[in-house]
């Protein structure tokens, strides 16, 4: 009897426990792709060298830099710094869910943002230029929120 | 006088506005009760048929003169064009003298009736306009020009009639400047297109090699500014139409954005950004002199001159989301006007000067409207995912805009359309155009 009712608990917590990991995987899911509206997947990202992500993404309508952000800029400034050689274009995007014209300097302002950080980590505005293309170059054609947030980042690309 | 310039003679006018017609169409109300009109087809004798035959490889250019017409006025909202199949009396006889109760009998009240020849090289077109009920004659008009320009003499008689019988200038003989695109939505291929503005006569003034945004015209026509990615270095150009010459306004060192006229075409508004930080500037382009109009680390742009060069009206989000404020055009009294719930975007100043024309964000909903230039006032004439930057008719009657369409889960099926509203909210239609478009701008009237 005892036994038995040791058995059943033992069950109940391996469902419990089932059921409790299949809610994280979910959430996960979602979780792994976006924090609030900031992309934080890496579907769209490559790479400018081993380790170094070549883009930050940000929230609708803003330019602030995330935590994740920074962190991927500094991996960026240190890389810079050991290819002094190097120029980079920051390339500023933004989504599909606003008018051409703001996007165009909200673009810019994203773009700004990124070098500023760059710069703060020791790398020379001469090295830097930054181009805005507002909402026209989408990553992702897709009219989603996953989507949208894909769409608004600041790209580094080599620009020799 | 410059015969080069001048395409379209008016030649005669017999009566002009003298008679009391009846009929009167009201533009205020929206199409609720469109008037009937009878567009006859315009007469020719065969001579003529033949020669305009061998030169234009058109059948019967007064007859589709007369379909320009009609479909001007039908696009309208305000008129109903009638079913020539019931016309009862032949072209050339409801010319001299239309049998005004076969027409009343069709339920036409208006008549349009006309005539074409062809001699010297010249195209001839002569029209009436008569009131059926009672029974007169209001306008006669007749326009010799080069046999090409058939459908503008069906613009310009459709601005004739539209005036005589609404009391406001048309907008049928204008143009529209525009973005054409072609491509995947990830990389949009975008040249400037010109067309009539019914969609006719498009011709492509870039090759589609790089980018280009936004193009508006100068108060004559003959000018363009855009914005252009030549050289992957985002700057607002000026285009002369004619030369194709075309040049970088002014020498910033960084992206200019959101070009457009001065009233009287003397300067060109736009945003310089620089920084993470955009402000709006002008340029004189007698003097090149820029001036600096707005000194504000939020993002200022979308810049529009109120019709007596007076005001600015602008987009900016100093209040930490994008507004639309007016401002006199040296900069001072900046004054936010947009106060209702939402993002407001892309101000645009009436050629009336009464009214500023937007693009509204809400709940992710996006609407064209307009509001007076206090703020006050505001009205929400289209609902749609995805729609902005509205461009008044030369009568401030029309406005023309773009919408793009939801993709599909594989983010496919995106097209992007040109759309005209009245500014009742009623009459909304597709603009044809032969590819995708985007940015559309209004020209003023080319005649007159």
């Amino acid at each position: 009897m005892i036994l038995g009712r040791n058995y059943k608990n033992i069950f109940l917590v391996i469902l419990m426990s089932l059921v409790l990991s299949a809610c994280a995987t979910q959430t996960k899911k979602v979780d792994g792709q976006m924090q609030g509206d900031v992309y934080t997947g890496t579907d769209t990202v490559e790479y400018l060298a081993d380790g170094v992500p070549d883009r930050v993404f940000f929230a609708t309508n803003e330019s602030v830099l995330t935590t994740a952000s920074r962190e991927t800029l500094r991996k960026q400034a240190a890389w810079l710094r050991k290819n002094s050689d190097v120029t980079v274009v920051l390339e500023g995007h933004a989504d599909e869910r606003g008018t051409r014209e703001y996007n165009l300097a909200l673009g810019e302002r994203r773009a700004n943002a990124a070098k500023d950080y760059l710069m703060t980590y020791g790398i020379s505005s001469n090295r830097i230029s930054v181009i805005s293309y507002g909402k026209e170059r989408p990553v992702d054609s897709g009219s989603n929120p996953l989507a949208w947030s894909k769409n608004r980042r600041s790209v580094t690309v080599k620009a020799n | 006088m410059n015969y080069k310039n001048i395409l379209i003679i008016l030649i005669f006018f017999i009566f002009p506005n003298k008679s009391f017609g009846l009929i009167e169409v009201d533009i205020t109300r929206g199409n609720l009760n469109p008037l009937p009109i009878a567009i006859s087809s315009l007469s020719s004798d065969i001579s003529t048929k033949n020669e305009l035959l061998k030169l234009l490889k058109v059948q019967d250019v007064g007859l589709e003169i007369s379909k320009v017409i009609e479909n001007n006025f039908r696009q309208s909202g305000l008129f109903n064009p009638l079913n020539k199949d019931s016309f009862l009396q032949k072209p050339d006889i409801a010319h001299l003298k239309p049998r005004f109760e076969d027409w009343s009998l069709i339920k036409a009240q208006a008549l349009i009736t006309g005539k074409v020849t062809y001699s010297e090289d010249k195209l001839r077109v002569e029209f009436r306009l008569w009131d059926v009920l009672a029974a007169k004659e209001m306008m006669a008009l007749a326009f010799t020009t080069v046999p090409k320009n058939w459908r503008r003499v069906g613009h310009i008689i459709s601005d004739k009639v539209y005036e005589r019988l609404t009391g406001e200038k048309g907008y049928f003989d204008t143009r529209i400047i525009f973005v054409s695109e072609k491509g995947p939505k990830t990389q949009r291929i975008k040249k400037l297109a010109i067309m009539d503005q019914d969609g006719f006569n498009t011709k492509y003034l870039t090759l589609g090699n790089e980018l280009v945004l936004t193009p508006r015209f100068n108060p004559t026509n003959q000018m363009v500014t855009y914005l252009s990615y030549f050289r992957n270095l985002p700057r607002v150009y000026l285009l002369d139409i004619e030369t194709g010459i075309q040049e970088v306004v002014g020498d910033f060192p960084g992206m200019t954005f959101a070009p457009r006229f001065s009233p009287n075409g003397k300067k060109i508004i736009m945003s310089f950004a620089m920084d993470g930080n955009s402000d709006i500037y002008t340029m004189d382009l007698e003097n090149r002199i820029v001036e600096r109009i707005t000194n504000h680390p939020s993002i200022d742009t979308s810049p529009s001159y109120s019709p007596d060069g007076k005001f600015i009206t602008f987009n900016s989000d100093r209040s930490g989301y994008q507004q639309i404020y007016i401002m006199k055009s040296d900069g001072s009294d900046v004054k936010r006007i947009s106060f209702g719930k939402g993002l407001y975007g892309t101000p645009v100043w009436s050629p009336r000067g009464d009214l500023i024309a937007f693009t509204k964000l809400h709940k992710g909903k996006f609407y064209i409207g307009v509001m007076r230039t206090d703020g006050k006032g505001e009205r929400l004439l289209t609902e749609n995912y995805y729609q902005e930057a509205p461009s008044w008719s030369p009568n401030g009657r029309v406005l023309i805009f773009y919408r793009e369409t939801k993709t599909d889960s594989k983010g496919e099926g995106f097209s992007a359309k040109l759309w005209s509203i009245d500014l009742t909210g009623y009459n909304e239609r597709l603009v044809e155009t032969e590819t995708d478009a985007s940015d559309p701008s209004w020209s003023s009237l080319l005649s007159n």
